[in-house]
C-alpha cells in the first residue's frame, strides 16, 4: 500500500482532543516505536498513532498481545536506541507495574501514558477518575522515584509530552503522563508551534572516542546530573542490564551496601534534576487565606470556585500541581504556613496524603468519584468550610 | 598393533612445570571472567549450553558478535546472559521475548538470542511466546527444559512428566507436560530442533543454524536438574542422568525433517527415568513465511511527494 | 591451573581448578579413562578432575565440550605444530643437500 507522507509536526491551529494532542506531542519528540494494547479511554492514542506514525517514517506502531508485553517491548526499544512510548488505563496500569519496575531499575528512558478511568478493577471503562496517583509512585513493589506529569488543557497535553519525553531522556527515567479520562477526550484548541520552535532533548551518549572494552552502562564518574550516559545494544559496548541489584557495569551482585548506594542514588538523580521538572501553577495565591490544591481536570473546577469565592469576597487560590511526583513538598510546607489548605480530587482521597504530609495540619478533602469532576459549588463550599476552621 | 591395556595409574610425567604462555579456555573472551565460575551447581547442564551457544557464534555462524543481543528471563537459566561477555539483557520473569520483540523491531540489524527456561518461558511467558512465533520475528530462542523450577527449589512445573515427584507433588505429578517443540511449531516457528545437553555437536551447530534461519527459531535442550528433579525421582547425579540422554535420545535424520515433528514427545517412566527423548531437526521452513521486521519495511511504501 | 602436553602430539591439556566444581562429567565421559579425581581440594572445597593418563588422550574434546564450568580445555598448540614443521622441512631440506 501506498501512503502519503505526512510532516512530523502539525504547525498550526487544531480543534481536537487529549489523546490526539499527546500522539502529536510524541511524534513532534521523535517517537520511532509504539506498543500498546487496546484499553478504554486510552485506545484513541493507540488508534491514532497507528494511522499518523507510519505515515512519518516511524519504525512500528501496533497493537500487541498484552499490556505486560508492551511495556517490556517499550523497554527492549529502549536500549536499542529508540525513543517509545505506550498508553494504558487503570487495569492495564497495574499490569505494566513490573515492567515500570524494571525500568526503573535499569534506568531506561519511556513514557507511559495513563488515562485514568473508574476503579478499582473493571470499574468505569468509560469514565473519568483520579484514582491512580498513589500508584504512579507506590504500585510497583519496593521503592523507586517516580516521575509523573498532569495535563489539564489539550493544549497542555501536546506540550507536557514533549517535556515527559525530555526529561526521561535527560534523567534516564520512565516518566508517567498521568491523565484523568475527561482531558483525554475533551475537545478544544490546541496551537502547534514551529517545528523550530520546539525543544527537543536527545538522551547522552558515550562520547566518541570511548573505550569500548571498559565502558560501564551504569557509570557516574564525571557526571553531575547523576545520569549515566547510555549506549545502545548493537554498538559493540557489551552492555549488561539487569533488574538485579547491580554494580555499574550491569553486572548483578547481592550485596546490602550497593542496594543501599544504588537506590539511593536512583533517589538523589531524580531529585538533583528537579529544575527539569515544570513548576506548579499559581492563581491568586498572594493574598489567599485559602487555598485549593487540584490537578488535571478538578483544577479546572477549582479555578472556578476560587473566581466565584473572589466575587463573594473570600480571598481564596488555586495551586495547580504539574508535576505530581515528586511531590513539590517545599511549596506545600510554604503555603501551609500563611492559609488553609484545601484538596479537589476525584477519588476518595489520594492527593491529600503528601499534601497533609507536607502541610504538617489537617487539610480539607473534596471529593467527588464516580466519572464527574468535582463541581466548583462543592469546591467553594470547601473553601468556606476550610475558613471557618 | 596391541590393545593397549587400560590402567589406573596416574601418570605424572607429562605435566608442564613452567608452560610456556598463559593458557586460555577457547571461549574466556566471550564470557564475563569475573561471574565464573558459575552460580550453577556442580554438573548443571546450563553451562554445557552455554558454551554450545559460544561454539555455534564462533564456528557455525558469521553473524558479528556485536550483533548479537542476549536476553534471559529468570530463573537458573535467566543468569545465563550474565556469564556472555556480549550485549546482555535480564528481564523479568516470563518477558524475555517482549523485550526481545522490542529491541528486534527497534533494530532489525540485531539478532537477539533468547536463552531462558522451561517455566519461564512456557509457564508465565507462555503467551509471549505464542504471538513472538505468529509474527515471525526474527530471533531465536533456546529454552532449557530441566522438567523443574529449579532455582526456586524444585516445585513441579508444566515440563514435569506425570508421576515424578518434586517438591510440590510429593504424591507424583498429575497433569499432564507440554511437548515444547509441538508447541512452538503450532504456534508458527519456522524452525525448531531438539537436542540434549549429551548431544554437545549437533546442539552447537542447530543453533548455529536457527541463528542464520530468518525467522523464529526454536531449540529445546534437554537438561539434566539431577539436584532438584534428579534426586527425588532416582535418576541419579549429573553423569547418570546424562548417560540416560545418551541411551533415550532417539536422533531423526536429515530426511525426518518437515515430516515427523508431531511425533515428538519424551518418554517417562516413574522410577526408570527418560525412556525416549526425539532429537533433530524437526522443522525448517525454507520457504519461509516473512520474517517481521521485514514485512513492516514491506507493508507499505511512503509517496514522499 | 595444571597443564599436561601429549608427548607425541605436544598439544595441551589444562584442568583449571579454580573453576572446577567436581562434578565429573569430564572424568565419566573421557572415552579413554583419562582423568580421574584429584586427592586435594580446592578453594571452594571440591575435588577437582586432574588428566591422569594424558598418552591415552585422544584428543576428542569430549572433557572440554561436557564441562559445564569451562574447567577445562584443549590448547591446540599450533604455534608448537609449526615450529615441528618447519623444522622438518629443514632436516629434510638438509638431508636432500
Amino acid at each position: 500500500m501506498t501512503i502519503k507522507l505526512q510532516p512530523k509536526v502539525l504547525t498550526g491551529t487544531h480543534f481536537k482532543n487529549g489523546n490526539w494532542a499527546i500522539v502529536e506531542g510524541a511524534i513532534a519528540s521523535g517517537i520511532a516505536e509504539f506498543f500498546a494494547y487496546p484499553i478504554s479511554p486510552a485506545s484513541e492514542i493507540v488508534e491514532y498513532v497507528t494511522y499518523r506514525l507510519p505515515a512519518v517514517g516511524g519504525k512500528a506502531a501496533f497493537i500487541v498481545e498484552d499490556e505486560i508485553a508492551s511495556i517490556n517491548m517499550c523497554i527492549g526499544a529502549s536500549w536499542a536506541g529508540s525513543k517509545v512510548m505506550t498508553a494504558t488505563s487503570g487495569p492495564g496500569f497495574s499490569l505494566k507495574q513490573e515492567g515500570l519496575g524494571l525500568a526503573y531499575m535499569t534506568e531506561t528512558p519511556l513514557v507511559c501514558v495513563n488515562i485514568q478511568r473508574g476503579g478499582p478493577s473493571t470499574g468505569l471503562p468509560t469514565f473519568s477518575a483520579q484514582g491512580d496517583y498513589m500508584q504512579v509512585q507506590f504500585g510497583s513493589h519496593g521503592d523507586y522515584p517516580a516521575i509523573a506529569l498532569t495535563p489539564w488543557s489539550v493544549q497542555e497535553c501536546f506540550d507536557l509530552t514533549i517535556t515527559a519525553f525530555n526529561i526521561s531522556e535527560q534523567v534516564r527515567s520512565p516518566v508517567i503522563l498521568l491523565l484523568d479520562g475527561d482531558v483525554g477526550r475533551m475537545m478544544e484548541q490546541i496551537e502547534i508551534p514551529k517545528k523550530e520552535d520546539l525543544v527537543i532533548i536527545n538522551r547522552k551518549r558515550p562520547p566518541p572516542g570511548t573505550d569500548k572494552n571498559s565502558f560501564k552502562q551504569f557509570d557516574i564518574t564525571g557526571q553531575d546530573d547523576l545520569v549515566p550516559p547510555m549506549a545502545h545494544f548493537g554498538e559493540g559496548y557489551h552492555i549488561f542490564g539487569t533488574g538485579l541489584t547491580h554494580k555499574d557495569s550491569g553486572v548483578p551482585l547481592l550485596d546490602e551496601d550497593l542496594h543501599s548506594e544504588l537506590i539511593h542514588r536512583l533517589y538523589k538523580k531524580v531529585e538533583i534534576n528537579n529544575h527539569l521538572y515544570p513548576k506548579p501553577e499559581e492563581y491568586y495565591l498572594e493574598d489567599a487565606e485559602v487555598i485549593v490544591i487540584a490537578t488535571g481536570i478538578s483544577a479546572r473546577s477549582a479555578l472556578q470556585a476560587v473566581l466565584d469565592a473572589r466575587e463573594e469576597g473570600l480571598k481564596a487560590g488555586l495551586l495547580r500541581l504539574i508535576t505530581v511526583w515528586p511531590f513539590p513538598k517545599e511549596q506545600i510546607e510554604e503555603l501551609a504556613q500563611r492559609a488553609e489548605l484545601v484538596v479537589a480530587e476525584m477519588s476518595m482521597g489520594q492527593l491529600i496524603w503528601p499534601v497533609e504530609r507536607y502541610a504538617r495540619k489537617p487539610c480539607l478533602l473534596v471529593s467527588r468519584i464516580g466519572g464527574t469532576p468535582p463541581s466548583p459549588a462543592m469546591i467553594l463550599e470547601g473553601l468556606k468550610k476550610a475558613r471557618k476552621k | 598393533m596391541t590393545a593397549k591395556k587400560k590402567t589406573n595409574e596416574i601418570d605424572t610425567s607429562t605435566m608442564v612445570k613452567n608452560p610456556p604462555k598463559k593458557f586460555h579456555h577457547p571461549y574466556d573472551e566471550l564470557l564475563r571472567k569475573y561471574a565464573i565460575p558459575t552460580i550453577y551447581c556442580p554438573g548443571c547442564g546450563i553451562g554445557t549450553t552455554i558454551q554450545a551457544f559460544l561454539e555455534a557464534i564462533t564456528k557455525y555462524t558469521d553473524i558479528p558478535h556485536e550483533n548479537i543481543v542476549v536476553i534471559s528471563g529468570i530463573g537458573c537459566t535467566g543468569r545465563a546472559s550474565g556469564y556472555i561477555n556480549l550485549d546482555g539483557f535480564h528481564a523479568i520473569h516470563g518477558r524475555a521475548i517482549p523485550f526481545a520483540s522490542g529491541v528486534e523491531i527497534a533494530r532489525p540489524d540485531i539478532k537477539p538470542v533468547i536463552i531462558s527456561g522451561d517455566g519461564d518461558l512456557f509457564s508465565i511467558g507462555m503467551g509471549h511466546l505464542a504471538h513472538a512465533a505468529r509474527r515471525n520475528i526474527d530471533m531465536t530462542v533456546i529454552v532449557i527444559n530441566n522438567s523443574i523450577y529449579g532455582l526456586t527449589g524444585g516445585q513441579d512445573a508444566p515440563t514435569t512428566p506425570v508421576g515424578a515427584l518434586t517438591k510440590t507433588t510429593p504424591y507424583g505429578k498429575i497433569s499432564y507436560p507440554f511437548n515444547l517443540s509441538q508447541i512452538a511449531i503450532a504456534n508458527g516457528a519456522t524452525f525448531c530442533a531438539r537436542y540434549t545437553v549429551y548431544e554437545f555437536t549437533p546442539l552447537a551447530k542447530a543453533i548455529a543454524r536457527g541463528m542464520n534461519h530468518q525467522g523464529f527459531s526454536f531449540i529445546e535442550v534437554i537438561s539434566n536438574c539431577h539436584v532438584n528433579f534428579g534426586r527425588r525421582n532416582n535418576l541419579g547425579d549429573a553423569i547418570a542422568m546424562r548417560k540416560q540422554f545418551k541411551k533415550a535420545r532417539v536422533r531423526m535424520t536429515e530426511k525426518d525433517i518437515n515430516k515427523d515433528w508431531h511425533k515428538t514427545d519424551i518418554e517417562f517412566k516413574v522410577g526408570v527415568g527418560f525412556t525416549k527423548i526425539p532429537t533433530g531437526i524437526f522443522l525448517e521452513e525454507k520457504e519461509r513465511p516473512i520474517e517481521f521486521s521485514e514485512r513492516i519495511v514491506n507493508a507499505y511504501e511512503i509517496k514522499k511527494s | 591451573m595444571e597443564v599436561h602436553q601429549h608427548p607425541e602430539k605436544k598439544y595441551y591439556l589444562i584442568t583449571d581448578e579454580s573453576r572446577c566444581k567436581g562434578c565429573g562429567l569430564c572424568i565419566a565421559f573421557c572415552p579413554k579413562n583419562c582423568l580421574g579425581f584429584s586427592d586435594e581440594y580446592n578453594d571452594k572445597g571440591w575435588r577437582v578432575a586432574k588428566m591422569q593418563r594424558m598418552r591415552d588422550c585422544i584428543k576428542c574434546y569430549m572433557c572440554e565440550r561436557s564441562c559445564p564450568d569451562f574447567a577445562i580445555f584443549i590448547d591446540e598448540n599450533e604455534q608448537t605444530e609449526k615450529e615441528e614443521l618447519l623444522k622438518e622441512e629443514k632436516t629434510q631440506e638438509e638431508k636432500k643437500n
